[in-house]
């Protein structure tokens, strides 16, 4: 112990100035990070004369609430929601049970021709989407199922990044569930759906998020397939927006936040699901 | 027959559920990927002549393209906006990470607040850049204005649009590759930090030697995301950079170009010589990646 109670007394002081440090850089960065939504949200209420005064105001002195009737007069919001919402329903229930099936199989089953199958899956991650994009919108419009909800989830039927994801997470399951179960005389059907896909709820839940938000966030396949008002997504109706209101930014604003509060309640609500989902894709890739 | 005597009556029933489990995947797969491939290459060497009638071209596309200087120029903004955007991504998010992952406390709300530009529509995120980067109110001149520096005309000035254009890329990603190098931070032991403490080990040589090797696989992982990603830029553009925007030409992407020849000029002949290129063009730059990755890739 020669470490002296000054020497101690300096080490002490040496963390917590590092610590100060640490929490100076943390909290300037957190504030240009969310420096912008608050941004967004105080220029959505302010008229337009007071949204470009200089020097400009912070906070509103006569709050525009108007500046929302009018964006929701010009976009049918209820109906966005709703197609968003079909849209990111209807690609994670098809990416989770053809994943999770597909993930099962090529994990845990080795039939002939599953490692070339599996090849085809990992290529197509390696592939641009937009290389497929003109011949999906030509087999959509063949289809003549433009403008339907059909044509948002069309390119999200599969997912092979999903397929490639759950079966990263059925290798890691131990080989005594499924001995056990076909000593018993189950199929791999039973062995799936009663003993092996519930334990997979993490790595579906991961699936899940991420094949929501791309959803939400996918803008040129929506801008592409659907341009009737009534069939939109959120991003699709915030880019038209883009082009009507050019100046008048508290109403542009006004949009931007109607169009982003849902998925940010979603997020805070489920934050450590979205990190873990993230940070799970990041290690096992 | 042989076949048939080498597998067990088991065997060929899990092979069925095998061939079943995998069929709606890899039906799709046929029928939303490598169909369109196939079909998209096909489109490369047509023209479209209206009313969804081809015209086969051969390879007069790709030779129209290679003489075409909008496409270099596009080609050029894109490699640009990458080499911008990826590694001061890649950098400032491996600051991050070893910060918020340090014995601190109120790790949970920073990651929450640098997570929260992911989750957001891009097509939002580039309008409020655009007002906060707007030249004559824009929030971010006036600071500027503050500090004595006069205005910029941020995104109409060809010099500086791809650059605006790159700032809220960077801003946009730095919460994803934060979560994931902090997931790869977190499973280097802490044992070997110990070790290096007690050989006196000062926290940089720790960092170059400890955590930097360790953290590698995670690094290039992000890197290479990175990569695709950014050449297959076009949300953020398209939502900035409007068609008459007097700095389209120094700012548009590759991908920009090919909706726009796709989808509004109806060109999809030669959107699809320009897709396919852009195609070539990831699998070089991800190719050279997976070579160069044996000098500082680290595999335990």
């Amino acid at each position: 112990m020669k470490n002296s109670p000054t020497l101690k007394k300096k080490g002490f002081t040496y963390r917590e100035i590092g610590k100060i440090v640490v929490h100076t850089l943390l909290i300037i960065g957190a504030i240009s990070m969310i420096f912008p939504f608050i941004w967004m949200i105080l220029t959505s209420l302010k008229t337009f004369g007071e949204a470009t005064r200089i020097p400009p105001t912070i906070l509103p002195s006569e709050w525009m609430v108007e500046n929302y009737t009018k964006v929701l007069n010009v976009l049918p919001f209820t109906q966005l929601y709703i197609n968003t919402i079909l849209m990111m329903l209807g690609r994670v229930i098809f990416a989770v049970v053809t994943c999770s099936m597909a993930g099962y199989a090529f994990a845990r089953i080795k039939f002939p021709g599953s490692k070339i199958m599996f090849g085809l899956i990992l290529a197509q991650m390696m592939v641009p989407g937009q290389v497929f994009t003109i011949p999906q919108y030509l087999l959509v419009a063949d289809l003549g199922m433009l403008n339907t909800i059909f044509a948002l989830i069309f390119p999200g039927l599969i997912s092979c990044f999903g397929v490639f994801l759950l079966r990263q997470f059925y290798l890691s399951l131990p080989n005594e569930l499924e001995e056990a179960a076909i000593i018993d005389g189950c199929n791999d059907w039973k062995i799936f759906t009663r003993i092996m896909f519930p334990l997979t709820k993490a790595s579906v839940s991961a699936l899940t998020i991420f094949t929501a938000i791309w959803a939400y966030k996918d803008l040129m396949w929506p801008i592409i397939v659907n341009i009737s008002m009534d069939k939109m997504t959120l991003s699709a109706g915030l880019a038209t927006l883009n082009g009507q209101y050019v100046t008048d930014y508290p109403v542009i604003m006004a949009g931007t936040v109607l169009s982003m509060w849902p998925i940010l309640i979603l997020y805070v609500i489920f934050q450590r699901q979205f990190v873990e989902g993230i940070a799970m894709t990041g290690t096992k890739g | 027959m042989t076949k048939d005597l080498k597998y067990s009556k088991l065997d060929k029933s899990r092979f069925k559920w095998g061939y079943i489990m995998v069929a709606p995947t890899m039906l799709g797969l046929l029928i939303l990927n490598l169909w369109p491939l196939m079909q998209s290459f096909w489109l490369s060497l047509n023209k479209n002549l209206g009313f969804n009638n081809y015209k086969y071209i051969g390879s007069d596309n790709y030779i129209k393209m290679f003489s075409d200087s909008t496409i270099w120029q596009a080609i050029g903004n894109t490699l640009v906006f990458t080499i911008i955007t990826v590694p001061l991504a890649v950098f400032i998010s491996l600051i991050l990470a070893s910060l918020v992952n340090s014995k601190i406390k109120g790790k949970g709300i920073y990651r929450t607040i640098y997570f929260l530009p992911m989750v957001v529509a891009p097509a939002a995120i580039a309008m409020v850049w655009k007002w906060m980067f707007n030249a004559d109110y824009g929030i971010i001149n006036y600071l500027l204005g503050t500090l004595g520096i006069d205005p910029v005309r941020w995104l109409t000035n060809p010099s500086t649009a791809l650059l605006s254009v790159s700032i809220v890329a960077i801003w946009g990603q730095l919460g994803y590759r934060m979560i994931i190098l902090m997931a790869g931070l977190n499973s280097i032991p802490n044992s070997y930090y110990e070790a290096a403490q007690i050989d006196g080990a000062s926290a940089i040589k720790q960092f170059r030697h400890i955590t930097l090797p360790l953290v590698s696989p995670t690094l290039f992982f992000v890197v290479i995301t990175g990569f695709m990603n950014a050449i297959k830029q076009f949300d953020i553009v398209y939502m900035m950079i409007e068609d008459v925007n007097p700095a389209l030409q120094h700012a548009q992407t590759i991908l920009y170009l090919y909706f726009e020849e796709a989808f509004v000029k109806n060109n999809k002949g030669y959107a699809s010589a320009i897709v396919m290129f852009t195609f070539v063009i990831i699998m070089i730059i991800t190719g050279i990646q997976f070579v160069l990755q044996k000098k500082w890739v680290h595999y335990e």
